[in-house]
């Protein structure tokens, strides 16, 4: 609670592991050396046995999959722009963007704020998890995700390989019904390993460790990228001072964040969760006086 | 300014994945909380009838509330999850809570009516219904406005108040729909004045929406919020102008009222989906905001190392 009224810069949660605490991990995926190979949406979608969801054409570059939702934790960007490369190139050619996005595992994670069950919890590892066991698919994580992540998966339960519901439909419902999201394969970290989409990334454009460790990286690469020259270069959400608390997945983008359909300037619904409670109980108390107000001024009937 | 840019067009917030029975409870709840007061109010000043009834539509609508949002749920047989944890920054769980000690109370109450027994009981019910009525009907303006969409959460001043001023209206009208003129005053006034404030409020918070609130202009939400405000205007007018006078104007003022709430309701529902839909509405408001403040969200070359004096 403290720490949404009064960013802190630790994540909510994070620290009452205790001794079962580890490092806090996250992704730097450093967008400079991305190919758009899809290794990472390919290596996610299998080890984390999450359904087809079809195979569209969308006519938009390289990218078929269109966006983060439950059925895409890594998404791969391709962007077209006539932009010089390097700051200092006066000609104007085609340039090629791609970008591995996934879940920013936020400080201040308002899908995790604003889960009514406890459903999404905040890892060990300080990151933000979905326990699908607990999820009764209200959707109110959806709507509230600044940067439009998790979704609800609306297909068939049969369809959905590896994770049966526990119950049969009720109320007719047949579909999995569940929100579903990135977990920075919670599995693997706690047998040891990276996650599937950084072991499977062959440029390291996908990065994996300790999150202090990666931001040092990243600032070392942004210096570099700006010796050289590249047009653009930018790191996003790696300022823990930033309207999320700073993002356990950042990035070191070529262009404004929105180019990316990324927003320029996420704020957490919930730094202002105070002050709305507040505004409503005003408002309550408002109601009960008006009512209470039509009998004082105009008699009992 | 330049128009906002995108990726193809894309969405950047998820529109939300809730279904009809969210506006509707938003109604029936808001009716339902004020009911309560309505209802406890009227005791309290000696009015037995509209007392009883307004006891009875609390009850109704507090009860029809629940089953609405479990049928929304993904998983309905999980509902109960709610109730795992008690969390205040979850608007969603502290509503869960609200409505169920709410509604639990004013049925135990219209039960004990209905069979005429245990009256301390009776009177202690309704006065945990009446604490909790108010929180309920206006929580759901938190609930809306803490979200990522543009308009819900950009109204957070305006939208527990709107909400809040809607029940009381709806509960007014309903009460007048179901008594005598002679017997109504209190509620035809409540949903006067109250529907007054609603439509008061719709237009405030329009307005301090500026280009965020053109949703409200279009599409579906315009239509819904134009039926809100004539219904409304209409049925304040009747309830004012005729509704002592006849019992047809009165209910016929107190079905306006009602529906105008409702349709209210399902204005700013489906104002949520066409804000999360055009990414525009996202983007530049923030864009503009860090041309204006700066913003921490993007580290620029050189100001990697102050970032870096910042710590983890």
């Amino acid at each position: 609670m403290t720490s949404i009224m009064e960013p802190s810069g630790v994540p909510a949660g994070y620290e009452a592991w205790g001794d079962d605490q580890h490092a806090r991990v996250g992704f730097f995926t450093d967008t400079s050396v991305c190919i758009g190979c899809k290794a990472c949406e390919v290596a996610c979608k299998e080890w984390n046995l999450i359904p087809a969801d079809g195979q569209d054409f969308l006519a938009q570059s390289y990218d078929n999959t269109g966006e983060l939702n439950s059925e895409t934790w890594r998404h791969v960007a391709f962007i077209e722009q006539e932009k010089p490369l390097r700051a200092d190139d006066g000609a104007v050619g085609l340039r090629w963007l791609m970008e591995s996005d996934v879940c920013k595992h936020c400080t201040h994670a308002a899908c995790l704020d604003v889960c009514p069950t406890g459903s999404l919890f905040r890892t060990e590892f300080g990151t933000v998890v979905v326990q699908e066991d607990i999820c009764n698919g209200c959707g109110y994580c959806v709507p509230a995700c600044p940067f439009g992540v998790i979704d609800k998966r609306d297909m068939k339960s049969t369809a959905n390989m590896g994770h049966q519901p526990d119950l049969p439909s009720f109320l007719g419902k047949k579909e999995d019904g569940r929100v579903w999201k990135c977990t920075l394969c919670y599995d693997r970290l706690k047998g040891g390993h990276e996650p599937a989409c950084a072991k499977a990334c062959p440029t390291k454009s996908i990065q994996f460790g300790p999150l202090d460790e990666l931001r040092e990286r990243a600032d070392q690469r942004l210096e570099k990228l700006q010796d050289e020259g590249w047009n653009g270069a930018q790191l996003y959400l790696r300022d823990p001072d930033d309207g999320i608390g700073g993002a356990g997945a950042f990035f070191l983008l070529l262009d404004d964040p929105e180019v990316y359909g990324l927003p320029p300037d996420p704020v957490v619904t919930t730094a202002f969760l105070g002050q709305m409670w507040t505004n409503m109980a005003a408002a309550a108390a408002a109601l009960a006086v008006g009512v209470v107000g039509g009998f004082v001024f105009g008699g009992r009937k | 300014m330049t128009d906002a840019r995108s990726y193809y067009g894309r969405p950047v917030v998820k529109e939300p994945t809730w279904t009809w029975e969210i506006p509707v409870y938003f109604f029936t709840g808001g009716m339902g909380g004020a009911s309560s007061v309505l209802g406890l109010s009227a005791k309290l000043f000696g009015n037995e009838k509209l007392s009883r009834t307004a006891l009875y539509i609390g009850a109704a609508s507090d009860a029809v509330s629940a089953p609405l949002l479990i049928s929304d749920l993904g998983r309905p047989e999980r509902f109960h999850h709610m109730l795992r944890v008690f969390k205040v920054t979850s608007p969603m769980n502290i509503g869960a809570w609200i409505l169920t000690v709410a509604g639990g109370a004013s049925n135990t109450a219209a039960a004990l009516e209905l069979l005429g027994i245990l009256k301390p009981v009776k009177l202690l019910a309704e006065l945990v219904a009446s604490v909790f009525g108010p929180p309920l009907a206006t929580y759901t303006g938190v609930l809306l406005a803490d979200t990522a969409i543009p308009v819900w959460h950009e109204a957070r001043h305006e939208l527990p108040w709107l909400f809040g001023a809607s029940g009381a209206a709806a509960a007014g009208a309903a009460a007048s729909l179901f008594l005598d003129p002679d017997e109504a005053g209190p509620a035809r006034r409540l949903a006067v004045g109250a529907g007054a404030a609603e439509l008061t409020l719709m237009q405030v918070m329009e307005q301090r929406l500026g280009e965020t609130g053109e949703v409200y202009k279009r599409e579906e939400a315009g239509k819904a919020g134009r039926a809100a405000k004539a219904l409304t205007a209409a049925g304040v007018a009747v309830l004012a102008t005729r509704g002592k006078g006849s019992r047809g104007a009165q209910a016929l003022g107190g079905a306006l009222v009602c529906a105008g709430s409702m349709c209210m309701r399902w204005s700013v529902y489906k104002a949520g989906f066409q804000s999360a839909r055009d990414p525009k509405y996202v983007v530049k408001p923030q864009r503009e905001r860090a041309r204006r403040e700066g913003t921490k969200a993007s580290t620029m070359p050189g100001e990697s190392r102050g970032a870096a004096d910042r710590g983890t």
